[in-house]
């Protein structure tokens, strides 16, 4: 557990060491308002909510979550700083959970720099807070998500680029696999199990759910097994392309 | 400490390393000899717990490195190749992590961190970014992070490679006040530092052993090993070569390389010679400029047992004999 804590110290300190932690936030925060306020009419449609606001994190995230774990193993490997990294007396399940945490982390600080947002709304009217509540937990839980894909990838190469377009690839079908778009596509010819299970795959689908205001414990579930199901993935992979 | 039993490493078809056993205990300095890619760095990768071996493993002290990886990184310091380091951090930044992963926290760790700082000399640059110091700076972070811990064990990969002759010998010296009380392993393709600090040799190529033995060893397998080595003017050759086949020489060669010309004297097996050809010198009245006895040629010893082509003494080298 002391390990985990001294390596999400480090790569979270990492961030910041960098112009990268605050060209995020401030891209972050920028787009997150472009898209509430032009695109999802956050006055014009006169509700107290934050509804347009959420509605448009998936596709932030899509657009800059890779940016943030696309180093993460990728670096790394590229600097040999890995040979150094895993030597050290710390377990596999410490290395790849510490770095995780330390992009959640950021990630959360990121999300968490919205609340003016939330400060607007209270002062203009009285919105559900509860909603809100569950949609900015909704919201965190799928930015684990994405970031547990990128971190994956990360561990497949040695080129931050490729990282990045892969995670970005990636990550786009696991946002569309809701929609008429891929559906279609497996409608067309797999049983009507397997459309269903890709449809469950969706992040726009159980996202969309929370920020209706329930928190149905099996979307939290989703993110919270996607998660692991990829952070296990990057600890096989990690192991096995540490060499190369 | 280091116990390495029949350890071995495929990547795919290529044999990285084949059945590599060895012992090192306190005390020693063991140099890993070899040519670029005879294994030297994947045979110390898997002893140090990154690599999993693909047949055999290491013990050290008393863990298996196989069945118990952590406690083989806790008890070794490790540089790896090229030594490298986090480039945004500064070196204490870095120590200190390091120092917290190892499981020392507080003033311990401060300590610690001091210790280390002061037997590499960083002291000057503990607050630069790791990216803005120089090669030499790099490799003593590298080594600070490896001695951080005081371990009874000590790996290190090429710790000198790219440095001045000036930083190479402050590595050296460090290297060797630490010898007495760890075991440690460097790995080298520089053969003069093999005669500066290590204890004891290896030398490997294509994942093999070839040879195991003292530096002074190896040497004396070198045909050189108590060859007498004499400088003296052209005219007086033929004369010199003349009277030298009265002694029990096996052969006698014309070398010519950096130091000048002069007379390879080789003598019979195990025949001790530089007296009879001092005296003969003095009766003869030659007018010698050099005189030396050969300890013998590490590099020579090595191309020999590598594989590589033996060159000869010097381009322009005949026998005469």
């Amino acid at each position: 557990m002391r390990s985990i804590a001294t390596i999400f110290r480090r790569e979270l300190g990492s961030y910041f060491l960098t112009p990268l932690a605050y060209v995020f936030i401030v891209i972050f925060l920028v787009m997150a308002g472009a898209f509430a306020f032009f695109e999802g009419g956050f006055f014009e449609r006169g509700q107290a909510d934050l509804q347009p606001f959420f509605a448009f994190h998936p596709w932030l995230y899509l657009v800059l979550v890779p940016a943030l774990t696309m180093r993460l193993w990728a670096e790394e490997r590229k600097s040999g700083t890995i040979e150094l990294f895993l030597t050290l007396p710390i377990s596999m399940a410490a290395a790849v959970l510490g770095k995780f945490l330390a992009a959640w982390a950021f990630a959360g600080i990121a999300l968490a720099l919205t609340f003016p947002f939330w400060v607007t709304v209270n002062y203009l009217g009285q919105p559900d807070n509860g909603v809100i509540a569950a949609s900015y937990i909704g919201s965190f839980l799928m930015a684990g998500g994405f970031l547990a894909i990128g971190s994956c990838i990360s561990a497949t190469t040695r080129n931050q680029v490729i990282a990045f377009v892969v995670t970005e690839a990636v990550s786009f079908l696991f946002v569309m696999s809701g929609t008429p778009l891929v559906l279609t596509f497996f409608q067309s010819w797999a049983p009507g199990w397997l459309s269903t299970a890709v449809a469950d795959f969706s992040f726009l689908t159980h996202f969309s759910a929370i920020t209706r205001g329930v928190i149905d414990l099996r979307d939290a579930v989703f993110f919270v097994s996607a998660i692991g199901l990829f952070l296990f993935a990057n600890a096989i992979l990690v192991d096995l392309k540490k060499a190369d | 400490m280091i116990k390495v039993q029949h350890l071995g490493k495929r990547f795919g078809p290529f044999v990285a390393v084949e059945d590599l056993s060895f012992a090192v205990t306190r005390g020693e300095v063991l140099g890993f000899l070899g040519p670029n890619g005879a294994g030297k760095s994947t045979a110390m990768r898997m002893i140090t717990g990154f690599l999993a071996p693909s047949q055999g493993t290491a013990v050290v002290c008393g863990a298996d490195v196989v069945k118990n990886p952590i406690a083989v990184k806790r008890a070794i310091g490790y540089l790896p190749e090229g030594a490298p380091a986090y480039p945004d951090m500064t070196p204490a930044g870095f120590l200190g992590f390091v120092a917290h992963i190892r499981g020392f926290h507080g003033a311990e760790a401060k300590k610690r961190v001091a210790l280390s700082v002061e037997r590499t000399g960083l002291g000057e640059v503990l607050h630069q970014p790791i990216e803005t110091l120089s090669k030499g700076f790099k490799r003593r972070v590298g080594l600070a992070q490896a001695l951080l811990h005081d371990p009874q064990v000590l790996i290190l990969d090429e710790p000198t490679d790219g440095l001045d002759p000036n930083q190479k010998h402050e590595i050296r010296k460090l290297i060797a006040e630490l010898a007495p009380e760890k075991a440690i392993v460097i790995s080298t393709h520089i053969l003069e530092e093999v005669d500066a600090v290590c204890t004891r040799a290896v030398i490997i190529a294509r994942g093999r052993i070839l040879a195991d033995g003292k530096p002074a060893e190896l040497e004396a397998r070198s045909r050189y090993h108590n060859a007498v080595r004499l400088g003296l003017p052209r005219a007086q050759e033929a004369a010199a070569i003349e009277a030298l086949n009265r002694l029990p020489v096996a052969g006698i060669e014309i070398v010519e390389d950096g130091e000048g010309r002069a007379l390879m004297v080789f003598p019979k097996e195990g025949a001790a010679i530089v007296a009879d050809i001092a005296d003969l010198i003095r009766s003869h009245r030659f007018d010698i400029t050099g005189l030396r006895v050969e300890r013998g040629r590490l590099d020579d010893v090595f191309r020999e047992i590598t594989g590589a082509p033996t060159s000869p003494a010097s381009p322009t080298s005949k026998t005469i004999h």
